[in-house]
């Protein structure tokens, strides 16, 4: 059995009376994409902010590659290995995309109270922002402002800072919104190369998508795993269908 | 130190934090339900009180005076809003605090310009002059009626926002934006009205305050500075936070500065002494609203959850 | 002609002009002129200090009047005590530059620490109202200390000595200042060039996305402050030179203001911003104050036309939008 790189377990976090997690235990072991489905609300995107540090757990715990990570910063976790997308794409917006892969690059290769050497001047860190551009296809567009780049290609660039802190797994949310029919097919054959380098926590809403990727698959509803497996199982799941189809569960 | 003298300052402080109150209610709600930092609101202070001074000498009556000092600053608060403060609520704290410090360069010259560069004297209306004795002390009816006078306000300003149709705006204003609008309330309108509604009692505040200190240009501003302390110790957007972040600052400020330069003489016993004390009581409440923000970092009663 | 460009050429523009109008004034014999010069330098690298918070940094500092006191009041109260030959705390008391500045900077420095640390958690109204609460602790202070004149502030007797100067003639001072603004700037590009700058602005635009790839944002942001606070600290020690007196007017919230003003006349985070907005408002107050007396009400004007409508100040009028590559 491959090993695992992020547990979560029994996280719990409540807005007011809102339960938005409630106990919830998975594991992303190497080379796997897991992914996290449930309909809008369900308190997928909380999950990943509790994951990312953003949000502290009311209970429960994070564990990264064999080390807790619950009481670390978002700033921590990321040089702990945690790469993230955001649902709603967040950038450097007056850095060109090759800046702002620069800057991943730049605080993952360590810390950033260097004051002397310029940034633009430094041909290695240059080079390897490009390099990684070019992986997602956003070569072209290296020196274009993330304000200005389009919709699909802000997508991408959040990829492609993701890959610059080369993690030890990918926590993405939503990567695939609004990228129309071809954009997600490209994005679906890349990811299935990327889990190679490491594993991906994927939460996505198109379902074609996830069953094309997914190696396991947990249903979030409520806050709440109903159902976690295979995608043969989960396509099998009465509940997960009762969810999904609104067919009547046969108890 | 007599017990007498005691009393004498604890009234002095609050009568003090009844007149930051006012100031604070307009920069308060204005901040609540608008989002923006007016730095002029010192300006608004300044016109009531000039406008107060100049009436009351031409008409021989403070009433009529006072009236006009807040009907002027009303007006010039509306006017103010609808010409550029209307233009910063969508923009940062960074724009708002320079486009309302120069509206401040604007208005004092051009008080200046109107009244001239010399303080205007205001005095205290004959019905309210002299002491009143309170059992140990005799105490300044002047006085005496700013604090009566205050709290009516205060509660006038509490009914208003808990009880009319505006007060209900003005709250659903700083709980949801877009609601209200959706809700087919005029939000310039809206607007415009809080702005004014603050301006009025800068200026009431100022007209008040003018017959007791001298009505001059830049009179505005150490007020100003201590209506933001004020609200930010109570609460941004919060009146009950403004009026017991006033009541605190305006009592503190005061017995800070009474007492702990006798303190620290009895204590050192040095003439240098009371003057560390001074120099201590008068940083006293910027330390009083540095450790509250270090601590509750939305002030005593934070408005927005 | 691309902006970066356009901006290179008129910072040249710019720093020229400064060194070439009081070299005519000193053949000219017109000392006031060299004086006004020696003003905009200063008071621009006190901007320069601030312009590293705000500028880069976004941090809104209301009490930057606060680190140019700090300076004001080393230099004076260290020439006060070079003058009576008593001491301070143990120490002597001095008329050189170079030791002031180093205490100026070091004390600024460690107290925009003190305040950087209590207040870079907050942020908005509350990091712009925390900042002037400090400074205003500042100003009272000083206000209601006797032992270094009060409020009648501290006459700096004789101007503080630099080695192989003559501070004493205006051209020498002039040209002492426009140094160290150079070296100011200088340090400002540099800082905003390097890996620090790029993590500064980065938080500055998107906290969370910097966070993300892993860079803590209080400790950049409060390293920048605690440079920013150095700066200005070193403005107010030089500023106190020029003028030979200290006062508490020097921490007032209108210094504090002023700074902001001339960082926004310039352009925000430009790096020749400082340098045209301490030029903008100083001429103002040279050429209109001697034409009316109430050229406040002007300078009100134009300061909110700026930001209602001109958003870059001078540099983005001129240059176009900055460019960060
Ligand atoms: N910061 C917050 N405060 C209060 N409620 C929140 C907050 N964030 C999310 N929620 C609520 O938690 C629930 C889950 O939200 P979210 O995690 O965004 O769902 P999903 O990503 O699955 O669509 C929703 O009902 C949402 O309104
Ligand atoms: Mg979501």
């Amino acid at each position: 059995m491959a090993e695992t790189v992020l547990e979560l377990r029994g996280l719990s976090k409540a807005f007011g009376a809102l339960k938005a997690t409630d106990n919830v235990s998975l594991t992303l072991k190497k080379g796997e994409i897991h992914a996290l489905i449930g309909p809008n609300g369900a308190g997928k995107s909380t999950l990943m902010r509790l994951v990312s540090g953003k949000l502290t757990p009311d209970a429960g715990e994070v564990w990264l590659g064999g080390a807790e990570i619950t009481g670390l910063s978002v700033a921590r976790r990321a040089r702990a290995g945690l790469g993230r997308s955001f649902q709603v794409s967040s950038l450097i917006p007056d850095y060109s995309a090759l800046r702002n892969v620069m800057l991943a690059l730049q605080a993952r290769q360590g810390h950033s109270y260097r004051f002397l050497m310029p940034v633009m001047r430094d041909r290695a860190l240059r080079e390897s922002a490009r390099a990684i551009l070019e992986r997602v296809g956003l070569g072209p567009r290296a020196s274009v402002e993330a304000a200005v780049l389009s919709h699909g290609e802000r997508r991408l660039l959040e990829i492609a800072v993701a890959l610059a802190l080369a993690p030890r797994c990918f926590l993405l949310d939503e990567p695939m919104a609004g990228l129309g029919s071809e954009g997600t097919a490209r994005l679906v054959s890349f990811l299935r190369e990327l889990k190679q380098e490491a594993p991906i926590l994927l939460i996505e809403h198109d379902m074609d998508a996830v069953f094309q990727l997914a190696d396991r698959i947990s249903v979030l509803v409520y806050g709440r795993i109903i159902a976690s497996g295979s995608t043969a199982e989960i396509r099998a799941d009465p509940q997960v269908r009762a969810v999904y189809l609104g067919e009547e569960t046969t108890a | 130190m007599s017990l007498a003298l005691v009393l004498e300052q604890l009234l002095n402080g609050v009568q003090f934090g009844l007149m930051l109150f006012l100031m604070s209610a307009g920069l308060t709600l204005v901040f609540g339900v608008m989002g923006l930092i007016n730095l002029a609101h010192g300006s608004l202070y300044m016109i009531g009180a000039f406008l107060c001074a100049a009436i009351a000498a031409a008409t021989g009556n403070f009433f009529i005076g006072l009236m006009a000092g807040i009907a002027a600053a009303a007006a010039a608060g509306a006017l103010i809003e609808i010409l550029v403060i209307r233009r910063l609520y969508a923009r940062d704290h960074l724009d708002q605090v320079l486009a309302t410090f120069a509206l401040i360069l604007i208005l004092s010259e051009g008080v200046r310009m109107i009244f001239g560069p010399f303080p205007l004297y205001l005095t205290v209306p004959s019905v309210l002059r002299g002491t009143v004795n309170l059992g140990i002390v005799d105490y300044s009816l002047y006085r005496l009626a700013l604090i009566g006078f205050g709290i009516a306000v205060a509660l006038g300003l509490w009914a208003l926002i808990a009880k009319t149709r505006l007060g209900i705006r003005i709250r659903a204003g700083e709980s949801d934006r877009e609601m209200i609008a959706a809700l087919g309330v005029n939000i310039r309108v809206l607007y415009t009205v809080v702005f004014a509604l603050g301006a009025a009692l800068a200026g009431l505040a100022g007209a008040l305050v003018g017959a007791i200190q001298s009505v001059q240009v830049g009179m505005g501003e150490p007020v100003l500075i201590l209506a933001f302390v004020v609200i930010v110790i109570g609460g941004i957007g919060s009146i009950k936070g403004a009026m017991v972040g006033a009541l605190l600052v305006g009592v503190i400020d005061t017995m800070g500065r009474f007492l702990l330069p006798r303190l620290f003489a009895t204590i050192f016993d040095a003439s240098a002494a009371a003057g560390t004390g001074a120099a201590l009581a008068s940083m006293l409440i910027y330390l009083l609203m540095a450790l509250v923000l270090i601590f509750r970092p939305k002030g005593l009663f934070p408005a927005h959850g | 002609m691309d902006n970066a460009r356009k901006e290179w050429l008129l910072n040249t523009a710019i720093a020229l002009a400064l060194f070439a109008v009081p070299l005519w004034a000193l053949l000219a014999d017109e000392p006031f002129i060299i004086t006004t010069a020696t003003r905009i330098a200063i008071l621009a690298i006190a901007a320069v200090g601030l312009n590293i918070a705000l500028g880069l940094g976004g941090m809104v500092s209301f009490g930057h009047a606060l680190y140019l006191g700090i300076g004001g009041y080393v230099a004076g109260i260290a020439a006060h005590h070079a003058f009576s030959g008593t001491t301070v705390l143990g120490l002597p008391g001095t008329n050189q530059m170079l030791p002031i500045w180093a205490i100026a900077m070091i004390l600024s420095g460690t107290i925009a620490g003190i305040v950087g640390a209590l207040s870079i958690r907050t942020s908005g109204i509350f990091f712009i109202m925390i900042t002037l609460a400090f400074a205003q602790m500042g100003f009272f202070f000083t206000l209601s200390w006797p032992a270094y004149g009060g409020e009648d502030g501290l006459p700096i007797f004789v101007r503080n000595q630099f080695p192989g100067l003559n501070t004493a003639r205006p051209w020498e001072f002039f040209l002492l200042s426009y140094g160290v603004l150079l070296a100011a700037l200088a340090i400002f590009a540099m800082l905003r060039a390097a890996r620090f700058g790029a993590a500064l602005m980065a938080i500055r635009q998107n906290p969370d996305r910097a966070a993300a790839v892993g860079i803590s944002p209080f400790g950049i942001k409060l390293v920048a402050f605690i440079l920013s606070g150095m700066i200005t600290g070193l403005a107010g020690a030089m500023m106190a030179d020029l003028t030979r007196f200290v006062s508490p007017a020097m921490m007032a919230w209108t210094m504090s203001g002023e700074l902001i003003v001339i960082i926004i006349l310039g352009g925000v985070g430009r790096l020749f911003g400082p340098v045209a907005g301490a030029a903008i408002l100083v001429c103002f107050e040279v050429l209109f104050g001697g034409l009316t007396e109430h050229w406040k009400l002007w300078l009100g004007l134009v300061l909110l036309a700026v930001v209602l409508f001109a958003r870059g100040g001078l540099i983005g009028l001129l240059a176009g939008r900055a460019q960060h590559g």
